[in-house]
């Protein structure tokens, strides 16, 4: 009569979602660059993630996880924080040419984790996206570009000027 | 290619993304283009730089905790809603809770008023889906768990090659006390186990007893004072307090 044993569904969601919070949490982490905003977005993310778990087809968890985790995070920083999300980045506009890093700016050090985040978080959201999805998770192409629903060739031009913006802000805290 | 769009991919050859014969050409410029060389050196030296010193956020422990009691009750709400007898089985729990309530508030007797504890107190587990807070069959996570939580350490075992296997445990509260609750079931029957320290009594072999439909054995070993609550029937009920007194 009563149900104990616990739901397949939840058993199948914890093994195949939850080893990828700590990813969900970093990505939240950087994008709503404080510790609470990044608690409820993981928190909102996870039971989303749960509630569309049949909508997954069993490709890539956690592409599919942290999509949920971006949108969530996007969602929750157009409502209460609109002034971050002005920025706009247009492809072109920008050029199309990638920038090249300037070689005096070279990194000789190894850098300090807070000297590395507090970098990061200077950087614009859809850089601090693509930076932290390839630097720090070791996110494909390919899986960045679903999560942030652009274009290969989009993620390819933000991650070279992200990295050389970045390249910038280490050298001058050196 | 030519120098310059070459420079356009140099990211992607540092990431390893390209195809094969476009990272072969790459490669071939490489050797003879100092620029590029450099370029290529310096993102894979960023690359070090940022990930050198574990710069990735860990996900704190309390909010792994939350989001797991979050997704349990998420779990059981929706499964209560597709399932017609979980309904009226609350509805009945429901009903029983308020009689036993209104039931030990006519009692004198401190033993009778501990059995009627017991009872409510196995309604309540079943009504608020609050059955365990620590669910495993496995008796060396179910003991530990009690660890520091109450003053003894109770005895646990799985009985599952018996047909009563171990859920889980939770922590009760019990004629003032923090009790233990182990939770076994026998088929769809859930069986509650209370333990409560009795400092000093001598053992009493079980006695059942019979109660709004509840069987309840109690018993008293090692100084433990023990009840088992199911609405399992009396025999095997016994049967299975024969198997945790042995």
């Amino acid at each position: 009569m009563f149900r104990l044993t616990e739901s397949p569904r939840l058993g199948e969601f914890e093994r195949e979602v939850l080893p990828h919070l700590d990813a969900a949490y970093n990505l939240a982490r950087f994008l709503m660059r404080n510790d609470q905003d990044a608690e409820d977005v993981v928190q909102e993310a996870s039971l989303r993630a749960f509630r569309f778990f049949e909508n997954f087809r069993g490709e890539n968890s956690r592409a599919w996880f942290l999509k949920i985790v971006r949108n969530t995070s996007f969602t929750a920083l157009k409502k209460n924080r609109p002034e971050e999300m002005n920025v706009v980045f247009d492809e072109e506009l920008h050029g199309a040419q990638t920038p090249t890093m300037d070689p005096g700016a070279a990194i000789d050090r190894v850098q300090d984790r807070q000297t590395v985040r507090a970098a990061i978080e200077q950087l614009p959201i859809e850089f601090r996206e693509v930076v932290t999805l390839r630097e720090l998770e070791g996110a494909s192409y390919k899986e960045i570009a679903d999560v942030a629903g652009v274009p290969i060739g989009t993620v390819m031009s933000r991650l070279a000027r992200a990295r050389n913006q970045l390249q910038t802000i280490l050298s001058k805290t050196k | 290619m030519n120098h310059d769009e070459i420079r356009e991919l140099l990211h992607a050859y540092a990431d390893d993304e390209l195809d094969l014969v476009s990272a072969r050409e790459i490669k071939q410029h490489l050797q003879s283009c100092h620029d590029c060389r450099q370029a290529t050196e310096q993102i894979r030296a960023l690359s070090e730089a940022l990930t050198s010193d574990a710069p990735a956020y860990r996900v704190p422990a309390h909010l792994r905790r939350n989001i797991r009691a979050a997704l349990r009750r998420e779990a059981k709400e929706t499964e209560r809603s597709f399932s017609p007898w979980m309904i009226f089985a609350t509805g009945a729990a429901c009903a029983l809770v308020l009689f036993a309530f209104v039931f030990s508030q006519t009692r004198t007797s401190s033993g009778n008023a501990v059995v009627d504890q017991v009872i409510a107190n196995h309604v309540r587990s079943l009504l608020a889906m609050h059955l365990v807070d620590v669910a495993s069959s496995d008796q060396h996570t179910v003991k530990p768990w009690f660890d520091g939580k109450v003053d003894f350490a109770p005895d646990v075992h799985d009985f599952a090659m018996s047909g009563f296997p171990l859920i889980g445990g939770r922590l009760d509260y019990l004629n003032g006390k923090t009790a233990v609750a182990l939770v076994y079931q026998r088929n769809k029957h859930p069986i509650n186990i209370f333990i409560l320290p009795a400092s000093g009594a001598g053992d009493r072999s079980p006695t059942s007893s019979a109660r709004r439909g509840y069987n309840i054995v109690s018993w008293t070993h090692r100084e433990m004072n023990y009840w088992a609550v199911s609405d399992l029937n009396e025999t095997e009920l016994r049967n299975f307090v024969a198997l945790l007194t042995q």
